[in-house]
This record gives C-alpha cells, sequence and structure tokens, in this order.
C-alpha cells in the first residue's frame, strides 16, 4: 500500500496539466492527430507515470521494470509527453510529432521511441500485447506488472474480449486495464454507434475483478490503484469515467475533436485554459 | 488541373448508385466520414450499417447480407479491411463467391501522418492470392465512379484500393472503362510503364520528360490488378521490349508482381518494379513520403532510363 498524500497528489496533478498543454502545443504543431482522447487519457497515465509504476528512464529496458501498453494507439501524444516529462527524452522532442524521420511516430512505434513497450494504433492489439507482457511475468517470475490502456470504443473489437478471456484464465493478477470511458468514439458516441455497455457486467462475466473511478481525479485513481494491488488470482479492469478533450472546454465532449488538431489560435485558447 | 481523392468520387458514387439501385446497402466501420460512406449513411439511413470499431464482424455480416440478396459495399481502411478482416474476406466472402465489394481508403503511404501502422504497402497482394477476388486500384475521381458501376454490375467479391490524398484527374466523365482492361494512355515504341492508381498520373509527367530527350514510352493505366489484361501486357512487352511498373505498393505481390508472372511466362523481356521497397512506411506528409519511398515522376524516369541501358 503506497501512502497518498497531499504532497503526491499535487505532484501528479502539476505533471498532468503540463502533459496537457504538451498535448496541445504539440499537436498544433503537428497539423494533425487525435486531441480528445489524448486529454481524457491524461490524468490516468500521469498517476501511472508519476506515481504508480516502478521505472527507471536511465534504463527503459531494465528487465524488471513496470510496462504500460497505450491500446488505443492514437492517443500518442499522452504517452510522448508523459515519457518527455519523466525524462525519457527531452521535451524538445515533442514538437517532431508526426513529421518525417521523428521517433514520435503518429502512432507508437516500439523500434524508435525508448520507452514505448508496444507498437500501436490498430486497435484491440494492444490489449493482447499486454496480455503476452503479464503471461511472460509470470512465466520469469518477476514481479513486475503491466498496465494498459483501452478506449470505449476500442472495447468493439472482438480481439480485446478474446485477451480478456484469456488474462482471466490464465489468472493474470499482475495486469490491470484501464478503459479510457469517454463515452465517444469516431462517428458519434459509443451507446449510438455500437454500443459496448455495460462495460463494468461484461469484464465481470469475464472474470475480471472490476472497479471505477472518475478518470480526473488524481487522488481517486491513486486509491484505486492502490486496492487493485491487493488482487489476486484475476486481472483488474479500472473502468474511468473521463471526459474527451479534458480541460478545454470547446473540445470537451465534443466528437469533432476525435481527430482534429488545435490550430494556433484554439491552442491559444485552450492554453489559456490549461493553467 | 482539378483535383480529387479516389475516396470522396467514391462516396459521391455511393450516393447515384443507392439512389438508382434498391438493393444496395452500405457498411463501415466507424470511419464513415474518413471513408466517404457518411453521406450515403444520411440520405439511406436504412441501407447503412456502422459495424462500430469491429471490422472482422463487418465483413462476416456482410457476407450475411450478400448471401441474402443484398449488393454489399463494406468500406473501412484498407489495412483494418485487407489486413485485420483477411480471413473474413476469404472464408466468408471470396470462398461462397459472394457479391460484397470491400472498398477500402487509406492505402498506401499517401495516408501520410497517422504513420507505419496504418499505411498498407500489402493490401493488393494479400487480395490478389485470394482465388476469384477481383482487384482494382483507380487512378483518379473519374475511373474510380466508373469502375464502383460496373463492380455493382458484376457479380461476386471484389476489393477496391481507394487513397486518402487528393490527386490530379486525368479523365473525364465519358471516360469508356471496362474492369479487366487496361487503358492505353501513350503510345510510344521504347519501353511500356504500366502504372496503376496515383502513380498513374505521375507516370504521363514522366513521359514528357523522357520525351524531350528522345524517350517515346507507352503509358498504360493498369486499373484492374485481377483479372490482370494479360493481352494488353504481352502485346507490350512485344511491342517496346521492356516494361517499367509503378504503383503506391510493396513490389512484392503487387501490379510488379503480376506484370512479371505474365511476362516471364508469355514473352521474357526486361521488367523494373517501382514501388515500396520491402519496408514499412512512416510518418510524413504524403507529398514527403512519396519522395523519400521514391515514388516521383524523376524516379520513374531515371528508372526508364535505367531500364533502356540493360536492354
Ligand atoms: C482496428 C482499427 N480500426 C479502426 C481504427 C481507426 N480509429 C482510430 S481511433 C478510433 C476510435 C476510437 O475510439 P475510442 O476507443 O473510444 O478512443 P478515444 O475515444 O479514447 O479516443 C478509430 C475507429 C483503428 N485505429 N484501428
Ligand atoms: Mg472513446
Amino acid at each position: 500500500m503506497k501512502v497518498i498524500n497531499d504532497q503526491a497528489v499535487q505532484q501528479v496533478e502539476e505533471k498532468a496539466l503540463a502533459m496537457k498543454r504538451h498535448i496541445v502545443t504539440m499537436l498544433c504543431e503537428a497539423g494533425s492527430g487525435h486531441t480528445g482522447g489524448s486529454l481524457s487519457a491524461s490524468d490516468i497515465v500521469a498517476c501511472l507515470y508519476f506515481w504508480e509504476m516502478n521505472i527507471d528512464p536511465e534504463h527503459p529496458n531494465w528487465e524488471d521494470r513496470d510496462r504500460f501498453v497505450l491500446s488505443k494507439g492514437h492517443a500518442a501524444p499522452v504517452l510522448y509527453a508523459a515519457l518527455a516529462e519523466r525524462g525519457y527524452f527531452s521535451v524538445d522532442k515533442l514538437m517532431s510529432l508526426r513529421k518525417l524521420g521523428s521517433p514520435l511516430q503518429g502512432h507508437p512505434d516500439k523500434r524508435k521511441l525508448p520507452g514505448v513497450e508496444a507498437s500501436t494504433g490498430s486497435l484491440g492489439q494492444g490489449i493482447s500485447w499486454a496480455v503476452g507482457m503479464a503471461l511472460a511475468g509470470k512465466m520469469d517470475k518477476k514481479d513486475y506488472r503491466v498496465y494498459a490502456m483501452v478506449g470505449d470504443g476500442e472495447l468493439e473489437e472482438g480481439m480485446v474480449w478474446e485477451a480478456s478471456m484469456a488474462a482471466a484464465h490464465y489468472k493474470l493478477d499482475n495486469l490491470l486495464v484501464f478503459v479510457d470511458h469517454n463515452g465517444l468514439q469516431i462517428d458519434g458516441r459509443i451507446t449510438e454507434v455500437m454500443s459496448p455497455e455495460p462495460i463494468t457486467d461484461k469484464f465481470r462475466a469475464f472474470g475480471w475483478e472490476v472497479m471505477t473511478v472518475d478518470g480526473h481525479d488524481s487522488r481517486a485513481i491513486m486509491k484505486v490503484l492502490n486496492s487493485a494491488r491487493d488482487v489476486k488470482g484475476k486481472p483488474v479492469a479500472i473502468v474511468a469515467e473521463t471526459i474527451k478533450g479534458k480541460g478545454c472546454s470547446f473540445m470537451e465532449n465534443r466528437v469533432e475533436w476525435h481527430g482534429t488538431a488545435p490550430n494556433r489560435e484554439e491552442k491559444e485558447k485552450a492554453l489559456a485554459e490549461l493553467v | 488541373m482539378e483535383k480529387q481523392a479516389t475516396r470522396e468520387a467514391y462516396g459521391k458514387a455511393l450516393l447515384e448508385l443507392g439512389r438508382e439501385y434498391q438493393d444496395i446497402v452500405v457498411l463501415d466501420a466507424d470511419l464513415s466520414k474518413s471513408t466517404k460512406t457518411a453521406e450515403f449513411a444520411g440520405i439511406f439511413p436504412d441501407r447503412f450499417i456502422n459495424a462500430g470499431i469491429a471490422e472482422q464482424n463487418l465483413m462476416g455480416m456482410s457476407a450475411g447480407l450478400a448471401a441474402a440478396g443484398k449488393v454489399v459495399f463494406a468500406s473501412t481502411f484498407a489495412v483494418f479491411a485487407a489486413g485485420r478482416a483477411f480471413e473474413q474476406i476469404r472464408n466468408s466472402i471470396a470462398y461462397a463467391e459472394l457479391n460484397v465489394k470491400v472498398c477500402a481508403t487509406h492505402a498506401g503511404i499517401t495516408v501520410g501522418e497517422d504513420g507505419g501502422s496504418h499505411q498498407s504497402v500489402e493490401d493488393v497482394a494479400l487480395m490478389r492470392s485470394i482465388p476469384g477476388m477481383c482487384v482494382v486500384v483507380p487512378a483518379d475521381g473519374a475511373s474510380t465512379r466508373q469502375v464502383l458501376r460496373k463492380l455493382y454490375k458484376r457479380s461476386g467479391p471484389a476489393y477496391l484500393r481507394l487513397g486518402r490524398l487528393a490527386v490530379p484527374n486525368i479523365y473525364d466523365d465519358d471516360l469508356q472503362l471496362e474492369i479487366g482492361r487496361g487503358i492505353e494512355l501513350k503510345e510510344g515504341k521504347d519501353a511500356t510503364i504500366i502504372g496503376c492508381g496515383i502513380m498513374v498520373e505521375k507516370a504521363l509527367q514522366a513521359s514528357l520528360i523522357l520525351a524531350g530527350e528522345g524517350i517515346m514510352v507507352s503509358v498504360v493505366d493498369m486499373h484492374t490488378i485481377k483479372p490482370l489484361d494479360q493481352e494488353l501486357v504481352i502485346r507490350k512487352a512485344k511491342e517496346t521490349g521492356a516494361i517499367l511498373t509503378v504503383e503506391e505498393h510493396s513490389i512484392i505481390g503487387g501490379l510488379g508482381s503480376a506484370v512479371c508472372e505474365v511476362v516471364s511466362e508469355y514473352c521474357p523481356v526486361p521488367v523494373l518494379r517501382l514501388g515500396i521497397e520491402d519496408q514499412f512506411g512512416q510518418s510524413g506528409s504524403p507529398d514527403e513520403l512519396l519522395q523519400h519511398y521514391g515514388l516521383s515522376v524523376d524516379k520513374i524516369a531515371q528508372k526508364v532510363r535505367n531500364l533502356l541501358k540493360i536492354l
């Protein structure tokens, strides 16, 4: 049980804010990319990289490290922002996002950037990758933990449920999956396009321990992570209630901001709010 | 020259066909704004099905709809259609010879900034290998519209490869296109450039540069990769004695391979293939990537010069 005090919470919140500012800035510079889903994931990813995970930026391939797989790979900017803030590479590099030759590919490319644990972007595949890593951890009798994040639209991929079945079957209590439950995909609300609801019941029926949390309340996320570590014999799914475009009022809950980058004016407006 | 992405033309053509024929059903997988099926969805909501982010189910449902008499146009990005749902296309659609037209957009590296995970450079190879599958890669908007009409009339499975990037129109609306018949755009005796998709227009430009140097090339738009217009390939091989293939696809398994298969068996002449070497794409603007991977007018001209040197 890790101690949750005001100082720890404040540090995570500061990092989350810095990450959101990076996300908006780098996407504006890139001129394309996925803003809404990067922002909805920021507070959770900040908790993982600045509180929860046992990692060492100096040794990105350290065998015993915890691993994070961003299965909703289109939210790459949130991962890059976390890695830069955590010291895997310099913050200036964020401005090369999506440019020819950059290690910061439109979707995470493990070959190109230390700290990226899985090459994702094709939805549904990252969670299987995380299951594989968790299986390897068990085989090697390591106590590292594997974290993953899937989108709520991503849950429509059958592969997510194949992976879920396997994770419970192999009793992977070293695996924790966040669902970024922002309610939106590309063509509209998830409940209107192809509803994956009820999400918590589905994971429970698949044999998972299921928890819910406000995905923008750092202290609550830290608490739920604490209790997740105590679960034995099964994987944990944390369904996090989030807001797509979180932190920028004109983006919040707007489906148009799924795959749109802010222009200069919108960036300034966003940065003025992200303080 | 006016520009239009083939996916745009596809979206428009679907509307025309949808008005004319009641048995057309369109499916998508949460990408209707990008694949341009959204307008059809708005006008014919009863004949549009969004599968959500579930490409395998998209193809499986398409098979069922076709088996029940519908003519199905199923769309998503090329990586997720030909790649993710390959086996559903093979076993549920093609094996049963069903009337499903897989219309895949965002093919090739001109997807741009999304990067290698989203740039299918192998979809033609995959689709071409399926028995009975018709594979079409139109060069511009006008030919896309024609192709769609012909595919509607032609029973059986088909794969239509469409692009994200706006490209110059090379045809006008009175184009008469036949599936399986290449279009001879230019006559020249020294070599033949056989292209498909967005590379056809670049081949035409290259032919002008070469003409300035006294090299006269034939240019063929081989929009149908399968069934391939073998007769035309053989005739051009005989007439010009050398062939360059150009495509926005891996040099393994696509148009270049298809042409080589015919040429080597029936009338061996030197063939060079210009395409993406055996590698994945990456992020960048479409134009930068075309340059980077050598899919440029200059590179085509250079390859023709190299080809003539081997003769
Ligand atoms: C297999 C696959 N199909 C389609 C896509 C295109 N795509 C990218 S993001 C997205 C919507 C994702 O929605 P969700 O999982 O809810 O993500 P979020 O709302 O967190 O951005 C789609 C369909 C993809 N990347 N992979
Ligand atoms: Mg979502």
